[in-house]
């Protein structure tokens, strides 16, 4: 550790010590303001065996100094598995996996912490395989700086232009271009030249700030920490003291945003929304809206543990409170109302695609976003990067690695704004819904509705409201089931039932939906999924209306029920299966539509040849090969009332 | 009067051992401290809202001290909403324990203590017992069985990426099938999106401190006036040579070998394990400001008291897949 970091007390340390460390020739700055100003975190990435793990511990060993007790187990090591003959490997210092020491290459990222007496650092070194390319990404989504390293010998390959278009993807502004291995090519300055002017070639439409380019080689040191004699026609600064110099412009312009990660509420007089300030800067008194309702009001404390305080910035944990009984949850989104983002349920979005099972139109998963996590659907795969020359080629999938444009669909709205604007607003995970394995790396580009800027408005009449005047529960009961089970009919009698008790009704039956709303729609599995999502809205404006909702709806799959059951407040759905067996159906076959998909005039017919996935926990089953529809019915209203019962309406009085 | 106004007054009396609070030379803490303070409290309320059953593993050592400050700072003006669980290998300091069930009073926490009761009326112990093996019952199936026993879904630990190269390689979020870490299949994981889906049978352990270096835990320390373990602190203690390592005798179990001899040293630890296997350093650090000097000019790293750790170099990764913190 170079003397600048040492306090006056240790500066009486054993004799000898400076002969053994390396002191910078940076001049020794006062201990404080190093470690005040924050580490700069930065990868290294690029090509396998470019060099970046040996770079990275040649960094470590000169610029601060290897630890007595891990040289001398690297220099063991070395011997048994290191790849620079009788020379100590420092690459050793980094790959910590027994795999990784056995192969000699580098598999996950490493976090390595170094301090020089200007500076202190983060330094992420990922992986050159592309099998790793994920793990590369997670090393690069939370640095400030990149080091592309290339092999002077081999130059730009398809992974070290596949780094550069992520770095740049994920809104990384400073890179280094480190041309290793010079003493490979005889340190020659053409060689270096040419690589330099392929790389700006290349690297045109990347959104890059600054690119500082550095001819090095880690094995040996040169230009690495101490100029190199064998390169007195570079000029520019050794990687170390480039490092120690660089800026990064701070791009906290952004608007207050501030995602809800936890609603604390710890006694009866207390209750605050948590979380960590994710851009611009908020204080007390200022006016904040909840993005999704659009409610508004005024922040009337900021709570820390160890005082109160005035105003909060970007990054600060703090516990806000209110000066209303505000609705807010665990994933809404608190921003200045007069730069409110973006909420939409659908939007344009950039993937780097992470996992071997290729992504195509109608894929669902969950996605995260901020604090929410919810379900989403990837409708639409509009391209894919070619990385020989960034352009974009049309696809109708991405495989691993691929990065390319989606339209995203949510099941509910999100607050969000582009990544280029917000990166904590803007950047979204998928999981596999399955394997819960992070499936992608999502950046959002721009909402897709016209209406976009349109912001949600908070009605002086809310819902619950509507419903008060009503003397009644709004309630969507969704029946689904095979065609012919009896959906139509027991709705209908149900409604009439509910009618007669005083209870204002809507009927939605899937037959009369598709003669209008959904005239233009088919059955294989899109239109399917978009009859479901249209009836689903609809059934969601109708209980915003106050009203019971019987849908009657074939509705043969599980994932977009469960999207329209994600359209409603909890308790407000209720799922209803109306079970009979296939051949029950196909014998009543009161439409006819058994005999016609029989002999092949229907394609696509739920129970002949598309599956159907029947509920996993309905609120209710009909069986309907054992009961009368009568009987099914009742069973229905009673299930109904029940539901509404339990509902106990609240102090509704109050608000008005 | 709020619960941490009542630490306040209580704890400079009660911890007369420890240098008191350098708070006030540290008005607040550097940018770097607290851009470290708010990723760690955003990591833990990450847990407390997407888990089912979290708990917070606490060692009674630094950098769980460190941990349960900023877990307290997290859920403020609440408590954490998790349980502190501790596994005793029945060999820990006196001081480890005493402070561990004062800092469990002082703050009201809910605290569990686990120690493998089987291994040790089957004779288990540090002396006879190989150490590989001694660690493997005491720390880590005990861990994995308390875990299952309260039916943990996730599990904080104190552990940082600085300390050892295999956990410079993990994750924040470690996923864990069947408690075991799978270090060539880890999920990405990117900005601050943890990806917190489990299927049965799956956990999670997770390192708030990943990104702190030893320093950045004595700088916090030093600035929050954090109370620790007095054997932090240099002083005279009664100590034996062996192996190579300096041992604290703690208490009367101590197996002696032939010739040793007890001497008096002025020590201290720079990690807290079981007594009969962690190594002091002799030191004059004897308050915060001194211990801070001793590692920015040390010569080795923290760990290399650890008698556990040595014998084989993949040592803490072969430790981790067999499901160790």
């Amino acid at each position: 550790m170079p003397t600048a970091l040492r306090s006056p007390a240790a500066l009486g340390a054993p004799a000898g010590l400076d002969d053994i460390l390396r002191t910078p020739s940076a001049p020794v700055a006062p201990p404080l303001p190093v470690r005040a100003r924050g580490a700069l975190r930065f990868i290294t990435c690029g090509s396998v065996d470019d060099g970046k793990s040996t770079l990275i511990g040649r960094l470590l060993h000169e610029a601060q100094g290897v630890l007595d007790d891990q040289l001398a187990a690297i220099t063991r090591e070395s011997r048994r598995f290191g790849t620079t003959g009788e020379d100590v490997d420092l690459a050793l210092l980094l790959d910590g996996l027994e795999a990784e020491r056995e192969q000699g290459i580098t598999i996950d990222v490493a976090y390595r912490f170094f301090s020089t007496g200007r500076r202190a650092f983060v330094v992420a070194d990922t992986p050159g395989h592309e099998q790793y390319t994920r793990n590369m990404a997670t090393g690069a989504s939370t640095s400030e700086l990149a080091v592309l390293l290339v092999d002077a010998r081999k130059g730009l390959l398809e992974q070290t232009r596949r780094h550069a278009a992520i770095v740049s993807l994920l809104g990384i502004r400073n890179v280094v271009l480190a041309v290793n291995k010079m003493d490979l090519v005889g340190w020659s300055q053409a060689r270096f030249d040419e690589l330099v002017a392929a790389f700006g070639a290349f690297a045109g439409p990347l959104d890059f700030r600054s690119v500082t380019t550095i001819p090095l080689s880690a094995r040996f040191g040169d230009n690495v920490v101490e100029a190199s004699p064998n390169t007195p026609w570079h000029v520019g600064p050794t990687l170390l003291e480039h490092l120690e110099a660089v800026e990064i412009a701070d791009d906290s312009a952004a608007p207050f945003r501030f995602p809800v990660q936890w609603v604390s509420r710890p006694h009866a007089d207390f209750r605050g929304a948590a979380g960590t300030v994710a851009s611009g800067r908020v204080a007390v008194g200022d006016a904040v809206v909840v993005a999704a309702s659009g409610r508004t009001t005024k922040i009337a404390r900021i709570v820390t543990m160890d005082a109160d305080v005035e105003v909060a910035s970007a990054g600060d944990a703090v516990t806000l409170t209110f000066a209303d009984e505000i609705d807010i949850g665990r994933g809404d989104v608190l921003a200045a109302p007069r730069a409110r983002p973006t909420v939409t349920r659908r939007f344009a979005a950039d993937l780097v695609w992470m996992t071997d099972e290729e992504v195509e139109a109608g894929r669902r998963f969950l996605m995260k976003v901020g604090t929410a996590t919810l379900p989403a659907t990837v409708t639409r795969i509009a391209d894919r990067l070619d990385l020989a020359w960034l352009g974009r080629v049309p696809a109708d999938r991405l495989a691993l690695n691929a990065i390319g444009r989606v339209h995203v669909e949510t099941a509910v709205p999100v607050s969000i704004d582009p990544y280029g604007e917000n990166r904590a607003t803007g950047g979204f995970i998928l999981i596999d819904r399955a394997t819960h394995a992070t499936s992608a790396a999502g950046l959002v580009i721009a909402g897709l509705d016209g209406a976009r800027d349109v912001h949600a408005q908070a009605g002086a009449v809310d819902p619950a409201v509507r419903a008060w005047v009503k003397t009644q529960q709004p309630l969507a009961v969704w029946l689904t089931g095979l065609p012919g089970s009896g959906k139509s009919t027991i709705a209908a009698l149900a409604e009439r039932r509910l009618v007669a008790l005083g209870h204002h009704t809507m009927l939605l039956d899937g037959d009369n939906v598709r003669q209008g709303l959904n005239a233009d729609l088919g059955f294989d599995a899109a239109s399917r999924a978009e009859n479901v999502r249209r009836v689903g809205e609809v059934a969601k404006l109708m209980t915003d209306a106050g009203l019971i909702v019987l849908v009657a709806l074939v509705s043969p799959f599980r994932a977009d029920r469960e999207r329209a059951a994600g359209l409603f407040p909890a308790g407000r759905f209720m799922e209803v299966l109306v079970d009979a067996s296939p051949e029950t159906c196909r014998a009543r076959d009161p439409k006819g539509l058994y005999a016609k998909a029989e002999s092949g005039r229907i394609v696509n017919f739920t129970g002949r040849d598309q599956a159907y996935e029947p509920p996993t926990a309905p609120a209710l089953v009909l069986a309907t090969d054992e009961i009368g529809p009568e009987i099914a019915a009742e069973r229905l209203v009673q299930a109904i009332l029940e539901r509404i019962r339990t509902q106990p309406a609240s102090a509704l009085a109050a608000q008005l | 009067m709020r619960a941490a106004d009542v630490v306040a007054e209580r704890l400079p009396e009660a911890h007369a051992a420890v240098p008191s609070p350098a708070a006030a030379a540290h008005p607040r803490l550097s940018p770097h401290l607290r851009r470290l303070e708010a990723e760690a409290i955003f990591i833990m309320r990450e847990v407390a809202a997407e888990f089912r059953n979290p708990v917070m593993l606490y060692s009674v050592g630094k950098d769980s001290s460190v941990m349960l400050h900023i877990a307290r700072k997290a859920f403020f003006p609440g408590r954490p909403p998790f349980p502190l669980m501790h596994i005793a290998s029945g060999w820990d300091f006196r001081d480890v324990i005493t402070h561990r069930d004062r800092m469990a009073a002082t703050y009201g926490l809910d605290l569990l203590v686990h120690t493998n009761a089987e291994a040790a009326a089957a004779g288990v112990n540090p002396f006879d017992t190989e150490t590989g093996e001694y660690s493997r019952l005491m720390l880590t199936e005990a861990l994995k069985a308390a875990l299952d026993q309260h039916g943990f879904d996730a599990a904080f630990g104190g552990a940082r990426r600085d300390e050892e190269k295999a956990r410079a390689k993990e994750r924040v979020f470690s996923h864990r099938r069947g408690h075991v870490w799978d270090p060539r299949n880890q999920r990405p994981e990117l900005w601050r999106l943890f990806n917190t889906r489990l299927a049965p049978g799956d956990s999670m352990r997770v390192f708030p401190l990943s990104n702190w270096t030893e320093l950045d835990v004595w700088d916090y320390i030093r600035a929050e006036g954090i109370p620790i373990v007095p054997l932090y602190f240099a002083a005279e203690r009664t100590v034996v040579l062996r192996d190579g390592a300096v041992l604290v005798v703690d208490d009367d179990r101590m197996r002696w070998r032939e010739a040793e001899r007890l001497e008096r040293r002025r020590v201290r630890f720079r990690t807290l394990g079981c007594w009969p296997l962690t190594g002091a350093v002799e030191s004059d650090a004897a308050d915060l400001d001194g211990i801070i000097a001793e590692i920015v000019s040390s010569r080795v790293s923290e760990r290399n008291g650890r008698l556990v750790d040595g014998a084989v170099q993949a040592s803490m990764e072969a430790k981790k897949r067999e499901g160790y913190f």
